[in-house]
């Protein structure tokens, strides 16, 4: 028996749990040094804009996410249309576009110099003034491109929800004199209800950790006015007391999430039944598919297709070696920050596996929570104490070896890659999580038994077990790291534009084909993880009947 | 624990990749540009190709940048600061980012209104925010100043962006240096009173605005307009506008410039140095000023065809410091004019 | 009260029930067996509304609720139904579940019904409680007191038994019955144990592959079993073939026995004879005799598989101090109250 200081992995988890919690305690800290004229600044000038537009941006998206989200799952899980099986992996397209490219498409589009306006006056014959067009770069604007990406986090778990509720439920609100629409609103709906809110808390989390959106249209939000008080007024601490301010925002929403489900274990009691598909006369039936299909032709196929055109129209000019660069920067960016994120993840599984302390699973759990937490947030974050470190190596140095390092950390990639780790460690970790629990501690007592070495109990059970899960979670933080903006814009280091900066540089820069080719490479590997969801989601529900 | 070997291989595959991604910056020369990597790295490469100094770039926004600087004191990596406009680059020497650099090849090929008086900044191209007109909507000959934009006549007729952008507080901030804060104010208030829509998008949006019947007139840098006609998917818009170069039996036209600075504690001086003065360079020029469709800082080389086709013009001779330092001034007069 | 006429339903092409006439009184208990897939939990949704016909009708109190092209929907039919899986609605509580069918009435009057529910089914005070917190027996009552909440015309129960353990069946089951005809409430339950039927029901109907073979009491299903299918789904037994000696004697390996009734049988035909293992008398001073080939324990009794001399293989249901190892001969004897046979070939 180790003496618990010495337990390495103890340590193991402490150290680097510490310095993934890190940031958001800087964030925190910054609280401590009042910054008044600032904030009387502020609170004269945009301190209301700034949290009365996050408030209604997260709950706008919330709230249109739970609408689309909730109507195409119901659809999907308890009728019977043709083209529903299509459908149903379909509705997760608009995941892999992020939030401030469909931003980019919607705006070439629907501007008034568009092709939609344009067309429209040719047509009409109207000129500016005499016709009422919705401006696209606006809040609602903003919050109907983020709601029409987002709601895929709703849809995929209200539809698990809706089909985990035996169709007896609906038999036995019939008997009872319930209408089918009675059952949904007094049955079915209140059942699903902790997974909507979760699906719908996570879709607000996104929305309020936007910034290439709201910053494109400029709608002024916490996120983009950490931005201006950081860059602008070039005041760090009262950016990060901002950043404080959002992050307590995101906390109450995590907590009323968790709150709202702390009856969750109670739900999932019943026996599960086959689930029968009502069916639908053709015409409902024609009625169900084109519900479904809004979502995605306006969440996907559109923007897709826009990006398709300006690229066919531009690559001609745009593909060439330093788009090759740019790729192999970004990608291999990305494979550096899923590897870490995933070996720590790996580090804090087998930990919590292996110590059932408090000591050990508190700060897993703390670190995990860094996906609530913004990018700009953790950007600010991660540069102050990098910063500081970095002056004070240097100091040291010089004193001492009369020598300079420069920004070693701050300037670095290290700087980037802290902080993907500190957003990205939940993704890895659920997922090799969920791997390692399939892995029962049986099965190490079984290959001990039959003669393994510990060693041996890893390659011959573990590895082959793991790999799955391993793969998904490389996969996803990858993807994430390549849509990834806001902390990429602020910590890159030297040489190191990622498709994702490039794509939001050229649009900023009034050159949205321009942009069509970058944005256009992150949406293609963005489809490759929601094809791996797509395939997992199809043959559960051919386990399933 | 019999796990014991996993975390340690966790651990070292860890410490294998943090030594990886912290490479040392070697003794090159480094450059926070606010001007896109594509409109200056083929230039970039041919200064490394011709003089061996290895480049490193990082672009970003330009108030972004400055901070980044500032932020990083005396350990930023930073040599060189490119900015696009002439208001960043005050806003760059105000911060003390910047250092003064005695270079003769600098003095003698830039103009001195397009330089800072202590050498803490060098313009490297130029450009002009002319008045844009729609042919048969409006006469040229009815055209003839900024301050006659403020005239009734235009009432409706006038597309130009928001007053957070910089070209506009620039804009505003000569009309402060050659008329006067109060002067400024009504003209302001006047050109308010007669935009067509609220100030919206960018400088290519106004264009695009005034090709569409939105506008008579667009305010847009000549950059734009050019890269506008060089491109094949906007060029026919941009052929419905053509140039008034305003004031030119007075001050001349309203100018600003892209330029750059060398940064106070640059690790790299002599390289820097050396890379502002290959920037001046006429065949440097020729490329820099083409590629970004604007107008070289030397006299002595010929602007590109499309921006001759819009004509010689005679250019405001103000010394370009003093946008800069009636920058926050332009800001409040624009804000009391009720200028989105 | 309910009846069914020439009732057929189809899925598309294929009819998974068919011509199926049966009827039920005010007041009775109906129970339908049959092996899996046999379509008596169809049936049970035709008359709940969930499953259209296609041929026969069904009335509910004279009126007609299902007729092919016209099926009146679930929720206008007052019918009660006890699901499988109970189906209660794990967001409400025991009192919410149970007035949850309770319509247009005021709040005091739900309130009070749900008591009385709750009274009758034994459950007085856990109307606060969650689904989750109540056992399956409890699960159970509670899904049939919300049932009978609407004072439903008649009430279905789909194989309520069969997710709760072996000894809670047959207790909760007597309950059942005795709550129901208390209140006097027509059902039709459906279930695959035929004893869970005996003990329910007032008229029990086998059912295989879509069609009613027999409806009748559960006295008459084991004594009087229509055909080999209900005389072997039913009870367990076996089918000893024999000879018409005329039309009211056939004799078997067992010996000579007597029908009481003429029979359209001629002598010389080739029957079947159904010997139920409490036919067969194990007695000792018998001359008849059989090997014992196999015995199964069963507390009180034995059942002993016995070889005749011919060959054939008959049950034996002994009192259990009578102990004979595998491979001994012993003495039975033959205890035939009638004799029920089928024509065999």
């Amino acid at each position: 028996m180790l003496k618990a200081w010495a337990d390495i992995w103890r340590w193991s988890v402490l150290v680097p749990a510490f310095v993934l919690a890190l940031p958001v305690i800087i964030v925190f800290g910054s609280l401590l040094s009042p910054q008044p004229e600032v904030w009387a600044h502020l609170r004269a000038t945009v301190l209301a804009d700034y949290v009365i537009n996050s408030v209604i941006l997260a709950f706008g998206t919330g709230f249109g996410a739970l609408l689309i989200g909730t109507g195409t799952a119901w659809l999907v899980a308890q009728y019977q249309f043709t083209g529903r099986r299509v459908m149903e992996w379909l509705l997760l397209l608009p995941l892999a576009m992020p939030a401030y490219i469909i931003a980019y498409t919607y705006t070439g589009m629907l501007d008034f110099a568009g092709p939609v306006q344009t067309t429209l006056r040719q047509w009409s014959g109207w000129s500016y003034g005499d016709y009422w067009f919705p401006e696209i770069r606006s809040l609602w604007g903003a919050v109907l491109m983020l709601a029409l990406v987002l709601y895929p986090y709703v849809y995929m778990l209200a539809r698990n929800a809706f089909r985990e509720q035996s169709s007896s439920l609906l038999e036995a609100s019939r008997t009872l004199g319930m209408t089918p629409r009675q059952h949904f609103w007094k049955v079915a709906l209140p059942l699903a209800r902790p997974a909507l809110l979760t699906g719908m808390a996570l879709a607000m989390m996104e929305a309020l950790a936007d910034y290439g959106t709201v910053q494109y249209f400029g709608v002024p939000t916490f996120t983009t006015g950490l931005f201006r008080t950081w860059f602008g007024m070039g005041n760090r601490v009262a950016a990060a007391q901002l950043a404080a301010m959002l992050t307590s925002f995101v906390l109450l929403l995590l907590f009323l999430e968790r709150w709202s489900r702390r009856k969750i274990r109670y739900f999932y009691h019943g026996q599960r039944q086959v689930n029968i598909r009502r069916r639908l006369s053709p015409w409902q039936q024609r009625s169900a598919l084109l519900i479904c299909l809004l979502p995605v032709i306006f969440g996907f196929v559109i923007p897709a297709a826009q990006l398709t055109f300006w690229a066919t129209e531009t690559w001609h000019y745009t593909l060439d070696q330093r788009f090759a660069t740019l790729v192999w920067n970004t990608f291999s960016l990305a494979a550096i920050a899923a590897v870490i994120s995933v070996l720590l993840a790996l580090l804090f599984a087998y930990a919590k596996r292996l110590r059932r302390d408090l000591l050990v699973q508190a700060p897993v759990r703390i670190a995990a929570l860094g996906y609530a937490v913004p990018g700009t947030v953790i950007a600010i974050g991660v540069m102050i104490p990098l910063a500081w470190l970095d002056t004070h190596i240097d100091l040291l140095a010089e004193e001492w070896f009369g020598i300079r390092t420069g920004l070693l950390l701050s300037g670095t990639l290290v700087a980037l890659v802290l902080a993907y780790s500190v957003r990205f460690l939940a993704v890895s970790l659920h997922s090799v999580e969920a791997g390692l629990d399939r892995i029962k501690p049986g099965m190490d007592n079984a290959a001990r038994s039959l003669g393994c070495t510990p060693v041996q109990v890893l390659g011959r059970v573990h590895v082959p077990l793991l790999r799955g899960s391993v793969l998904s979670a490389l996969l996803l933080v990858f993807v994430d790291v390549l849509k990834e903006l806001p902390a990429t814009l602020i910590l890159r280091p030297f040489n190191f534009n990622t498709l994702a900066v490039r794509a939001h540089e050229l649009a900023s820069d009034e050159r949205l084909a321009d942009a069509a080719l970058p944005a256009l490479a992150i949406v293609l590997v963005g489809l490759l993880p929601v094809i791996w969801l797509a395939r997992s989601v199809d043959q559960r529900s051919k386990g399933n009947s | 624990m019999k796990l014991k070997q996993t975390a340690v291989l966790l651990w070292a595959g860890l410490a294998g990749l943090a030594v990886n991604t912290a490479e040392l910056l070697a003794a090159e020369v480094n450059i926070y540009s606010a001007r896109q990597e594509e409109l200056i790295k083929p230039l970039l490469d041919k200064f490394t190709a011709d003089t061996g100094i290895k480049v490193n770039l990082i672009t970003g926004n330009p108030d972004e940048l400055i901070s980044r600087i500032a932020s990083e004191g005396r350990n930023s990596p930073a040599d060189v600061l490119i900015s696009t406009d002439v208001g960043r680059l005050y806003r760059a020497k105000q911060q003390d980012v910047l250092q003064s650099i005695q270079s003769d090849v600098l003095t003698t090929t830039i103009p001195e209104a397009l330089r800072d008086p202590a050498g803490l900044w060098f313009g490297l191209t130029m450009r002009a925010r002319p008045i844009l007109y729609v042919p048969g909507k409006v006469d040229p000959a009815e055209l003839s100043t900024y301050e006659d934009l403020a005239s009734p006549k235009w009432k409706g007729r006038i597309c130009i962006r928001s007053s957070n952008n910089i070209y506009n507080q620039s804009m505003t901030a000569s009309l402060i240096a050659h008329d006067g804060a109060a002067a400024a104010e009504s003209w302001a208030k006047g050109l308010v009173a007669n935009f067509a829509m609220p100030p919206k998008g960018g400088d290519r949006d106004q264009i695009k605005a005034a090709a569409a019947g939105v506008c008579d007139i667009a305010i847009a840098n000549t950059y734009y307009l050019g890269g506008m006609l060089a491109d094949p998917r906007d060029k026919v818009e941009a052929e419905k506008v053509k140039v008034f170069w305003p004031n030119q039996d007075g001050r001349g036209t309203h100018i600003n410039i892209s330029g750059a600075g060398v940064a106070k504690y640059a690790p790299n001086k002599a390289q820097a140095v050396q890379l502002l003065e290959y920037m001046t360079g006429a065949e440097a020029q020729q490329w820099y000023a083409e590629a970004n469709h604007e107008y070289p800082v030397r006299t002595d080389v010929k602007a590109s065809a499309v921006l001759q086709g819009f004509g010689e013009f005679k250019a405001d001779q103000l010394q370009l410091d003093k946008l800069g330092e009636l920058n926050a001034e332009a800001i409040r007069v624009m804000d009391r004019a009720g200028w989105k | 009260m309910l009846a069914l006429e020439q009732l057929a339903i189809a899925y598309g092409p294929h009819t998974v029930v068919r011509d199926i006439s049966l009827s039920l009184a005010q007041g009775q208990i109906g129970c339908l067996v049959g092996p899996s897939g046999c379509g008596k939990t169809t049936l049970l949704r035709a008359i709940a509304g969930f499953e259209p016909v296609s041929n026969g009708r069904i009335t509910l109190q004279q009126q007609q609720v299902s007729a092919p092209g016209d099926t009146l929907s679930p929720e206008l039919r007052h019918v009660g139904m006890v699901f499988q899986d109970f189906a209660l609605f794990p967001h409400l509580t025991v009192a919410d579940n149970i007035s949850f069918g309770l319509k247009n009435q005021s709040r005091a009057a739900r309130r009070d019904r749900v008591k009385q529910l709750l009274q009758l089914v034994g459950l007085p005070d856990l109307g606060q409680r969650y689904i989750h917190q109540l056992s399956g027996g409890q699960q159970q009552r509670v899904a049939l007191a919300r049932a009978l909440a609407p004072e439903p015309r008649v009430l279905l129960l789909d194989e309520p038994f069969s997710s709760l353990d072996a000894e809670l069946r047959e207790a909760l089951a007597r309950d059942i019955r005795s709550i129901l005809k208390k209140l006097s409430i027509t059902a039709i339950m459906v279930t695959h144990d035929q004893f869970e039927a005996f003990t329910m029901a007032d008229m029990v109907g086998v059912m295989d592959h879509g069609n009613l073979q027999q409806w009748a009491t559960p006295y008459e299903l084991y004594h009087k079993p229509a055909n080999r299918f209900v005389a072997d789904f039913i009870g367990r037994g076996v089918l000893l073939p024999g000879t018409m000696l005329d039309s009211q004697q056939v004799e078997t390996s067992l010996g000579v026995f007597n029908q009481y009734y003429v029979s359209d049988a001629r002598t010389g035909d080739k029957v079947d004879v159904l010997i139920r293992p409490d036919d067969i008398v194990h007695d000792d001073i018998s001359g008849v005799t059989a090997t014992v080939t196999d015995k199964s324990f069963r507390g009180s009794h034995i059942l002993y598989t016995l070889a005749l001399g011919t060959g054939e293989q008959v049950l034996c249901l002994a009192l259990s101090h009578h102990n004979h190892s595998i491979g001994e001969k012993i003495g039975i004897r033959l205890d035939l109250d009638h004799l029920v046979m089928f024509p065999r070939g």
